[in-house]
């Protein structure tokens, strides 16, 4: 089943225009990863997708249901849950006190003795530093951070951007390894990546953007031995 | 020789944001600056048009070394440049907004030559229906054009343009595309940060890559989108891939 479809997006900032027409359909229970190369427009669909930029015209659908003039809020509600690029973690407030703020959408409040255990379980590194600060995490923990409490709202689908800027290998490893337990548990992932290998790796499904649009679709495997990749990105 | 690049290096604190980086540019050539996103670009530029100075290493701009150099003095010796974030004097026409360019620049023009030099470099771009708008009321791809007109205005041998495709529809794109090649043909050499990689890629003469400060590679087109070293700084390392995979078996 298609959980969420973007249907001929276009969206930008004020008078500059960034999608020009983008189509995704993102199927239950799949990971599916958005590659493309600085400045594509990855992280405008992922917020205009969320609600947080108005689209010029196009529309989303999750669930069937027409959700593009919903707010961000109401999206996750609904069970659409974004993991912002750069983190956005609340660095004065402790690792626990985190993760209750991603249990704000109803269903996660009700269920938010569950999920801690669950993301405790994810990441036991989070358990560990449970009353420390954010800010004093280390970049690796941090990250884990704002994917545990993406969790923590109970997502359907859960959209993360860019999850290993930054980060050293051992520690990309280690969350894109968390990110197959999200399946596990039936959270369907949206990945924006830089590092195109790792994601067309770990996903079912890719997109490659370039200039706005999308170049290539298709199974990750199919993708990930294709010439076209590389052609999207240094244009050549 | 129009610019030699010697063994740049520039800090900002503890960061190193050029790393010994050294290139020449034959006169008439467009070179494309590519790299990814914190790659030193702009940095390279501001040194190279002296708004900053360079912690080690030399900018020889036609055989003469301007190091340390202001940005206003290098524009009176032909260096003129455009932002990537667009810099019009808002609440000035589009004509004065040219003319301080000329004003401004190699031929250190008064007034009245200043203004016949505006018109003309505004047909150039395309923008004489605006000419006597304010710059503020203009459109994005407009704005773009009106900054390379009053680089063009200042008379410049070396251009440096900054992501003037940014932000631009295809057309626009395409456009402007062809208004970087004329200028190319009134022998101005060029230098062009860009994002839009089809479009560099076609317009080059040669690439220079930047990552992390330092040069990766440098050739032509062809070379540079077949180089491993600059496939890997847009694709990320392969091997990564293969560890994860590894640990997931």
């Amino acid at each position: 089943m298609t959980l969420l479809e973007v249907r001929n997006l276009e969206s930008g900032y004020g008078e500059v225009q960034i999608l020009w027409g983008v189509s995704l359909k993102i199927e239950e229970g799949n990971l599916t990863s958005l590659v493309g190369g600085n400045g594509v427009g990855k992280t405008t669909l992922l917020r205009t997708v969320m609600g947080l930029i108005r689209p010029k015209s196009g529309s989303v659908f999750f669930m069937d249901k027409d959700v593009s003039t919903l707010s961000a809020h109401s999206k996750a509600e609904l069970g659409m849950v974004l993991v912002p690029e750069g983190r956005q973690l609340f660095t004065d407030m402790s690792v626990t006190e985190n993760l209750e703020m991603g249990a704000t959408p109803k269903r996660a409040r009700a269920h938010y003795k569950k999920n801690i255990e669950r993301v405790y379980e994810m990441f036991p590194r989070l358990k560990e530093r449970h009353s420390q600060k954010a800010g004093t995490l280390s970049g690796g923990e941090q990250q884990m951070l704002a994917v545990a409490r993406g969790i923590m709202s109970e997502p359907v689908i859960l959209m993360i951007d860019e999850l290993s800027l930054g980060l050293a290998p051992f520690l990309v490893i280690q969350l894109f390894e968390s990110l197959k337990l999200l399946k596990q548990v039936g959270i369907t992932v949206l990945l924006v990546e830089q590092n195109v290998h790792l994601a067309l790796a770990i996903s079912d499904f890719g997109y490659v953007l370039s200039q706005g649009r999308i170049e290539l679709e298709g199974p990750s495997r199919d993708i990930a031995n294709n010439q076209h990749v590389r052609t999207a990105y240094l244009g050549l | 020789m129009m610019l030699q690049v010697k063994n740049i290096t520039k800090r900002f604190g503890g960061l190193q944001a050029l790393s010994n980086v050294s290139f020449d540019l034959p006169e008439g050539q467009i070179l494309g600056l590519i790299g990814p996103n914190g790659a030193g670009k702009t940095t390279l530029f501001n040194v190279i048009n002296g708004v900053y100075t360079p912690d080690e290493g030399q900018v020889i701009f036609r055989g003469k070394n301007v190091t340390g150099k202001k940005p206003y003095h290098l524009a009176h010796l032909g260096m003129a440049r455009t932002h990537q974030i667009v810099r019009p004097l808002n609440e000035l026409s589009v004509r004065e907004n040219v003319m301080a360019g000329s004003c401004f620049g190699r031929e250190n023009r008064i007034l009245r030559e200043a203004y016949e030099i505006a018109e003309e470099v505004i047909n150039f771009v395309g923008l004489e229906t605006r000419i006597d708008q304010l710059a503020g009321s203009l459109n994005v791809a407009q704005k773009k054009r009106l900054e390379m007109a009053r680089a063009l205005a200042a008379r410049p041998y070396l251009l440096l343009l900054d992501e003037v495709l940014a932000g631009l529809n295809p057309s626009e794109i395409f456009q402007m595309v062809e208004t970087i090649r004329k200028i190319r043909e009134q022998e101005i050499t060029i230098i062009m940060i860009e994002h839009v990689m089809h479009a560099v890629m076609n317009v080059s003469d040669r690439i220079f890559v930047l990552d992390y400060g330092s040069q990766i590679a440098e050739g032509t087109p062809s070379e540079i989108a077949n180089d491993q070293k600059v496939i890997e700084a847009y694709l990320g390392d392969p091997k990564l891939a293969q560890k994860l995979m590894d640990h997931l078996d």
